[in-house]
């Protein structure tokens, strides 16, 4: 079980991560840009007609800081609640074997 | 405070700093503007009934169990996670999962659309990622095909009685490709004035499946991860919810 669980986790690393080493000419832009890029192959006369919210409020493109900042937060919120849940269960588990445990003492 | 200490110290604070700072990459969902308006209420009007039945099968099992909200939640905040890593891929550029097998395997397709709709509206208002223009169409990509395409291929694992770890991993793998060939598709569907619409979507599909095929991949593999550990420590849970059976 625990060989498995490190057997996965080694496995997302090196998927994750050998691309980054093989190709050292690649940018990594995201796939969003080579999708406008292919819009403006199959469809030059198209023009996009809105602007995120944030960019219109603002005036201008959110700076990239800025955006890794939220996308933190997104990261952050979904790993607290994941590790929040987690650790009540884990916990809970010790809990009830204890209970188990003390039930059939008192059994006998 | 000893030498060692500090050290340490600053090594730590050098290593904080340089994987805070992400390189600026914009992953993939079909952005603010790129759908005609005809196209955004199209699509956000095939997502309401699917919305609604997430809605009401939510507000049902939260009713019935009110210790699932523990689990809903966590497929929830799954989907947050993973859709916020952007991922290298072999192709040379970004990519980001998107976390919604976990749920459609738990839940039910139908749940994780409001799930999805949380993550999408996240990102389009702080983010400027997707958009609130096309939030009909990448919901439905993202929070409805891809789920539905999950739970579908776990229900025929289960029938054919494949391995109920490979049954996860395929779920998960598929539903998050769907997603994306069904992005290419919708996009196909409005951007094909130059050329014809079967080779705009090959275009799309070249540009997006084959940098999300080793996401995929890992996708499936932290999905298991993760029904793993919570089949070792959320046993009521999942046995409430029929994912584990009452036998034994």
């Amino acid at each position: 079980m625990k060989k498995k669980v490190i057997l996965g986790i080694v496995l997302i690393c090196l998927i994750a991560l050998i691309p980054l080493f093989a190709l050292p000419d690649a940018e990594f832009g995201g796939s969003d840009d080579a999708g406008s890029q292919v819009v403006e192959e199959v469809d030059s006369s198209y023009e996009p007609w809105a602007a995120p919210v944030l960019e219109t409020l603002l005036g201008r493109e959110l700076p990239g800081e800025v955006e890794s900042l939220f996308f933190c937060i997104q990261t952050g919120i979904g790993v607290g609640i994941i590790a929040f849940i987690m650790g009540r269960f884990v916990e809970r588990k010790k809990w009830m074997k204890q209970e188990e445990g003390t039930a059939r003492d008192s059994d006998r | 405070m000893s030498k060692k200490e500090k050290r340490i110290l600053a090594f730590l604070a050098v290593t904080a700093l340089t994987l805070g700072v992400a390189p600026r990459a914009e992953a993939m969902h079909i952005m603010e503007g790129y759908l005609p308006g005809g196209y955004c209420i199209a699509w956000g009007v095939l997502c309401l009934p699917f919305l609604a039945a997430g809605f009401f099968a939510i507000r049902k099992t939260l009713q019935e169990r009110r210790n699932l909200i523990t689990l809903l939640a966590m497929s929830g905040a799954f989907i947050f996670v993973i859709s916020s890593l952007k991922i290298p891929s072999v192709t040379g550029s970004c990519s980001h999962m998107t976390g919604t097998g976990l749920g459609a395997i738990l839940f039910g397709p139908s749940a994780v659309s409001i799930l999805g709709l949380i993550v999408l509206l996240f990102q389009a208002l702080l983010l400027g990622h997707g958009g609130l223009t096309t939030i009909g169409a990448n919901t439905f990509s993202m929070a409805i095909a891809g789920p539905f395409v999950s739970w579908g291929i776990y229900l025929l694992c289960q029938k054919l009685k494949v391995n109920k770890r490979a049954g996860i991993f395929l779920a998960a793998a598929l539903g998050d490709l769907v997603t994306y060939c069904v992005t290419a598709l919708q996009m196909a569907v409005v951007h094909n004035a130059d050329s014809t619409f079967g080779e705009a979507l090959i275009k799309f599909l070249t540009v997006f499946a084959p940098t999300q095929i080793p996401l995929a991949v890992i996708e499936g593999i932290i999905t298991v991860l993760i029904v793993m550990g919570l089949e070792t420590y959320a046993k009521p849970e999942l046995k409430t919810i029929g994912f584990l059976k009452e036998a034994k």
